[in-house]
């Protein structure tokens, strides 16, 4: 993924007129600017329904999404290597940065995900349906105790966070003050360990379709 | 043995995952592939961002929403 790859003529003529001066260049950011706009307004209307965020307020947050992804598009220009079109390199900025934004919108309605005892919901955030429920309790008990005695307590915390109380990922990371890919990995190893003692204990079956015992346990640990 | 697939499937990990880092660094390129040459040849080709991207809801959102974005008119290319 290292050096310049050979740039389609639509690329080039980006590149080129961005890294130019004058009238030409000012146009160019104006209708970058533009596109980035539509990109970050279509990727809020797009999850709608899972943000609270509407009206002036939506169009005031894709404006700021807008405008802090052409200051990262321009300040990584030289980064890019043409292994994708240029428009889709600089559209990438525009939803991530829709991502950053609406996970510190979250913090501003909290109240209106979170409830007492999320613990209760946990079925149907992982799609059970009632009339499993019942038999389905010694399961979700044998969870419940696997997240107080496997997980350290950075595991359990985000855990919890995210699949308990329904936290969005990207409101954990403003939150914690840390980035997605280490609460990712964070969630990767609790799954794995979780799984590795739904499976010890007979709840799951393991990779041959019966249970792993003991010794799939430890390694997971 | 359980019948819980939902939770069965949420616990689930893929060695080949590359995590949320190396999946969003490439998810321009990932994403162009997936539009000129179509999903198979793209997971294929980056098999540990296409097991990410199963995995991870908020690269997988980013993943649509670029795809989306990408995907309009090829008119938005000139500068």
């Amino acid at each position: 993924m290292s050096g310049q790859h050979c740039l389609d003529a639509d690329s080039a003529q980006w590149l080129r007129t961005l890294q130019g001066s004058g009238p030409d260049r000012d146009r160019a950011l104006a209708r970058l600017h533009a596109l980035l706009l539509r990109v970050a307004r279509s990727e809020l209307r797009r999850r709608e329904g899972r943000h609270p965020v509407t009206g002036p307020e939506l169009d005031d947050l894709a404006h700021q999404a807008a405008d802090d992804a052409l200051v990262a598009v321009i300040a990584k220009l030289g980064q890019f290597r043409g292994e994708s079109r240029f428009t889709t390199w600089a559209y990438k900025f525009a939803v991530l940065e829709v991502s950053a934004k609406l996970g510190r919108h979250f913090w501003q309605r909290p109240a209106t995900f979170l409830g007492t005892d999320q613990w209760e919901r946990l079925p149907d955030r992982l799609h059970l349906r009632p009339d499993q429920l019942a038999e389905q309790a010694d399961l979700l008990a044998a969870l419940r105790q696997a997240v107080e005695e496997h997980l350290t307590d950075r595991q359990r915390r985000v855990f919890t966070a995210i699949v308990v109380d329904g936290i969005p990922l990207d409101a954990l990371v403003v939150q914690l003050g840390s980035n997605r890919n280490a609460i990712y990995k964070t969630m990767f190893e609790a799954r794995r360990k979780l799984r590795a003692a739904l499976v010890a204990n007979g709840y799951l079956a393991g990779p041959d379709g019966g249970p792993a015992g003991l010794d799939s346990m430890r390694r997971s640990s | 043995m359980t019948d819980w697939p939902g939770l069965e499937e949420f616990l689930r990990t893929d060695p080949r995952d590359v995590g949320c880092d190396h999946a969003l660094r490439i998810l321009h390129v990932y994403v162009d592939l997936v539009l000129s040459e179509g999903t198979g040849s793209a997971a294929r080709r980056y098999p540990g961002v296409a097991a990410h991207l199963l995995a991870c809801g908020p690269c997988s959102d980013d993943y649509d929403g670029l795809l989306a974005a990408a995907g309009q008119a090829a008119g938005d290319d000139h500068a």
